[in-house]
């Protein structure tokens, strides 16, 4: 019978007993993780303070996110110890975690949707007497959190009416009903507008100093240099320093990350020709509601078109019709109504095929789901898309294993790509290899029309550069790219103009030289004058 | 030369590939038989007389070709069930598709008599066709209203089973003294007995006291290796296969990639019904030349088993074909001797299917993290070059990393 309440009250027993040395309530001595070919953490030593906003940051692949599984107790570490109020622990499972005041939002939301706020929180922590859950107590108890951290919907809204900042709260009062006394934060910023960062940074001081302890993962630098009051750099596995906030610029943070400068995506010379490759014209889709029987616009009269030597940004917050555009573009999804143009020609009846093999390059927004075979070998993956075409095929239809292994290997040396061979499978590769597989997969067969969904997404810095670069050459040699991305600098920095979906949408048209992210939120929330948006739509739907 | 050198750098990495693709049937073959072990001795039998006596009869000439001619229906119908696999798609129905095909082929190919060549390709063909017609029922199910196959080829096995083959049967049967069969197949649809070719290579088979072998070989085995090559030249060599490959690895990624999901489910569950469909005929074009009571069954849940040990690949299926079908062949020898009952056989049997997972599994984890490692390897080797070369060009990042301690610039 472990209610909630109960839980709080071990907890703020145990909380009485502080006992960490230098007011330290979680230490890390010695922390190593060994996983098939990669030092995930070698030798961590990690001492964080009560009632303190420890912010740890890194390239992506530094071992941030390993580190913060082990002290969550999702896995075990392979060598040392973990002391918790200054007592060696070891952690066998979140849920002992838990019990130790250990909570954790991952980036990912587990919650149940079809399920209401006051149900999830409680969900796996109900109070209950005799088996029955014991709803009012539940409910007192939630709306009261719920006020605490600024929580403002009512507790029996169902959760999928929430926005993505509602949800993250909800996750954090979820933890916090639980007990927690230090709360993991997984890059909680990633997956939320400028407006919302602040608004959870305000909840983050107000914990803090309500005596909770807050480690925030993080690799955008001026957030953590917002938020944090002491910073620990992760850098190939291993700790590089921690330092005091007030000590420390946002410039040597990045030094310490990656060693060196960071690269900062920017497109350099105009190279827009009049010529449209890609036009998409009044495209319109309806999509079945879950229900089966009403139909709801997906995406609603989308006007796009992008020229030779042009990238154009789509911005918006996910889940605003970004997928459904890529899926009518890739023509997975046929248009209820509107036409498509590649290169002038009418291409809204062409198959799939038919698209990629007339020159219709693809980057997916998740490379495990749609980008790759991970069990095959690279030169298979390479073939990917152009199983038809040579050097991959002889008349369509006969494969050459061995011309398509020396165009891989090709792929492999003009691209980067690090690995012993091309026959190794695409699951043995880090995930910046695998994207600078997919990437040079795609640019090699020189595409006319790139459609880029998310291409630098969970990369580390140094591949990112790298596919910046390629994109900026590809655009140098007259490609037209679409860029589908949430990361609002990458927008801004690449773009030669900028869409903001919102709703299926193309509410405004946006010039990146003369926008600020903060802007650009304002719009993809839909919290800036829509009038205005919608009258420059409109501009843009009558030129053409 | 440049076939010289391929080969050479072929024969270089074959024990490490080759060491993957031996170990696991060895491994599984090596489990599977101890279990059968314990079992027998618990139950009061000596596995090493048995394990002996099915060793030295069933190397015997006369039990090779049972083997052979028991593994030839196997090996089809592990094909027909691997073409699926490849896709992601389970046909259960290969038994029904290869019964109904059976005796329609049996039934068309009485009907006439021509050239032989070409009747027997009539015969194959008329096989063929009637087991993708029976799975073309429940792919159409499938593409259009997303009916999942293991549900609808199962009840397409009962009915082909149970109704449309009783009842054709009954139209169909001939009555004879003791049997109920169709009409026979005359000579010319006949396949010729490889008998010559062993007794060139091996020894005489032995003869009945009025002369005759004892033994056939039937000639479809031919047939069953063509089946293989073609599989697995249309699966690794052309598009079609690659497309269908990519579909059951990763649907999402081949579907952006141009691959039509529905067209090549479709081409797929076609294919090996097809393929199933030839399963039945080795004894029909070799042994009986007419459909009756005596044919084969359970042909197609054995080749499910058949090809997960063989996983899916052309030559690990044959040698499954082989092993399940010198089991099959020694088990009666086990019982005669007296040296274990026959159905220790099923027992090891399905002891090698669930080692078989198991150790595939295994095998799998171990070569991706072998790999990973040599991925790594690559990876920090090159790293290190070019760190190496930038310390040496200049110390431009020595001032920032002077100020703080970095354990990594010490290593």
């Amino acid at each position: 019978m472990a209610s909630g309440s109960a839980a709080i009250e071990a907890t703020a027993a145990g909380d009485s007993t502080v006992a960490g040395q230098d007011g330290s309530i979680i230490e890390l001595r010695g922390i190593s993780k060994f996983f098939p070919g990669v030092i995930a953490n070698e030798n961590i030593d990690l001492s964080v303070k009560k009632g303190e906003i420890h912010a740890i940051c890194g390239e992506n692949g530094a071992g941030k996110s390993t580190l913060m599984k082990i002290l969550y107790g999702m896995q075990p570490p392979d060598e040392g110890e973990i002391l918790v109020r200054g007592q060696v622990v070891r952690l066998r499972s979140p849920k002992h975690a838990i019990s130790n005041g250990i909570g954790m939002v991952h980036q990912h939301f587990m919650l149940a949707d079809n399920l209401s706020v006051l149900e999830n929180i409680i969900l796996g922590a109900e109070p209950t007497s005799l088996g029955y859950i014991r709803k009012h107590q539940a409910e007192v108890e939630v709306e009261k959190l719920c006020q605490d951290y600024g929580l403002n919907v009512g507790i029996h809204t169902s959760t999928d009416e929430l926005a993505v900042g509602q949800r993250q709260r909800v996750e954090i009062i979820k933890a916090l009903y639980r007990g927690v006394e230090i709360l993991i934060l997984d890059e909680p910023t990633s997956v939320l507008v400028p407006q919302e960062v602040e608004d959870l940074f305000m909840t983050m001081r107000e914990m803090r100093d309500q005596g909770k302890t807050l480690l925030f993962i993080d690799h955008k630098l001026d957030e953590v240099m917002e938020i944090a009051d002491r910073i620990t750099v992760l850098r190939a596995g291993r700790s590089v320093a921690t330092l005091n906030n007030e000590d420390v610029s946002a410039h040597d943070l990045a030094e310490l990350m990656i060693g060196s400068e960071l690269p900062v995506p920017e497109t350099y010379e105009d190279t827009t020709t009049d010529e449209v490759l890609l036009k998409v014209d009044g495209v319109s889709l309806d999509a079945e509601e879950t229900d089966g029987l009403s139909k709801k616009e997906v995406l609603k009269d989308i006007h796009i078109s992008v020229h030779k030597g042009e990238i154009v940004g789509i911005a918006g917050v996910e889940g605003n019709g970004q997928a459904e555009l890529m899926e009518v573009l890739l023509g997975t999804r046929r248009v209820s109504k509107g036409k498509i143009h590649m290169a002038g020609e009418d291409i809204t009846k062409w198959s799939t095929r038919r698209r990629r093999e007339e020159k219709l390059g693809f980057i997916p927004e998740d490379r495990h789901k749609m980008g790759l075979m991970l069990p095959s070998p690279l030169w298979e993956n390479a073939m990917l898309g152009h199983q038809g075409l040579r050097p991959y095929a002889f008349g369509g239809f006969w494969l050459m294993p061995r011309s398509a292994r020396n165009k891989c290997q090709d792929i492999v040396s003009d691209f980067d790509v690090r690995t012993p061979s091309v026959k190794v499978p695409a699951d043995a590769l880090s995930g910046g290899n695998q994207q600078k597989l997919i990437i040079g997969r795609e640019m090699s067969m020189h595409p006319k029309v790139l459609i880029s969904a998310h291409p630098t997404r969970g990369i580390d810095v140094g591949a990112q550069a790298a596919v910046w670069d390629d994109l900026r050459i590809a655009r140098r040699e007259g490609l037209a790219v679409l860029l589908i991305s949430a990361d609002l600098d990458e927008l801004i920095g690449l773009s030669d103009r900028l869409l903001v979906i919102l709703r299926g949408e193309i509410v405004v048209e946006l010039d990146p030289s003369q926008v600020t992210p903060r802007e650009l939120g304002g719009y993809m929330t839909g919290a800036t004058s829509a009038e205005a948006a919608s009258e420059v739509a409109t501009e843009e739907g009558a030129k053409q | 030369m440049s076939f010289l050198k391929n080969l050479e750098s072929r024969i270089q990495g074959l024990p490490r590939r080759a060491g993957w693709a031996l170990l696991t049937p060895i491994a599984t073959l090596v489990i599977a038989a101890l279990v059968a072990a314990v079992i027998l001795l618990v139950t009061g039998y000596s596995p090493i007389s048995a394990a002996s006596s099915m060793w030295s009869k069933g190397w015997e000439l006369e039990s090779v070709i049972d083997m052979l001619n028991r593994a030839t229906p196997l090996y089809l119908s592990a094909i027909a069930v691997a073409i699926g696999f490849r896709m992601n798609i389970f046909n259960i129905g290969v038994e029904g598709q290869y019964i109904l095909a059976g005796l329609v082929a049996a039934h068309v190919g009485a009907q006439f008599s021509i050239w032989a060549p070409a009747h027997i390709a009539v015969i194959i063909l008329t096989a063929m066709a009637t087991g993708a017609a029976w799975v073309a029922i429940p792919a159409i199910l499938k593409v259009t209203r997303g009916v999942h196959e293991v549900i609808s080829t199962i009840m397409m096995n009962i009915i082909g089973v149970a109704f449309v083959a009783a009842v054709l049967f009954r139209q169909w049967h001939q009555r004879d003294a003791l049997n109920q069969k169709t009409a026979e197949i005359p000579e010319t649809g006949r396949m010729p007995d490889l008998n010559d070719v062993v007794e060139f290579f091996f020894r005489d088979i032995e003869r009945s006291p009025a002369g005759n072998p004892k033994k056939f070989l039937w000639g479809f085995i031919a047939v069953a290796v063509v089946v293989g090559i073609v599989y697995h030249i249309y699966v690794n060599r052309t598009r079609s296969g690659f497309d269908l490959r990519a579909g059951g690895i990763n649907p999402d990624a081949a579907l952006v990639s141009g691959v039509n999901p529905k067209k090549m489910i479709f081409t797929a569950m076609l294919l090996s019904g097809a393929v199933a469909g030839l399963v039945g005929l080795p004894e029909v074009l070799g042994r009986d030349y007419f459909y009756g009571l005596q044919f084969t069954q359970m042909l197609g849940f054995n080749g499910i088993a058949v090809a997960l040990i063989g996983q899916n690949h052309a030559a690990g299926v044959a040698l499954g074909a082989f092993l399940f079908g010198y089991l099959d062949t020694t088990g009666p020898i086990l019982d005669t001797a007296d040296e274990a009952p026959e159905e220790i056989i099923v027992i090891i049997k399905g002891a090698m299917i669930f080692v078989a997972i198991i150790i595939y599994a295994v095998a799998r984890r171990h070569q991706l993290a072998d790999q990973a490692r040599a991925a790594s390897r690559a990876l920090t080797q090159r790293s290190n070059s070019t760190k190496k070369s930038s310390a040496q060009a200049g110390s431009s990042d020595e001032e920032s990393e002077g100020v703080l301690a970095d354990p990594v610039a010490e290593e």
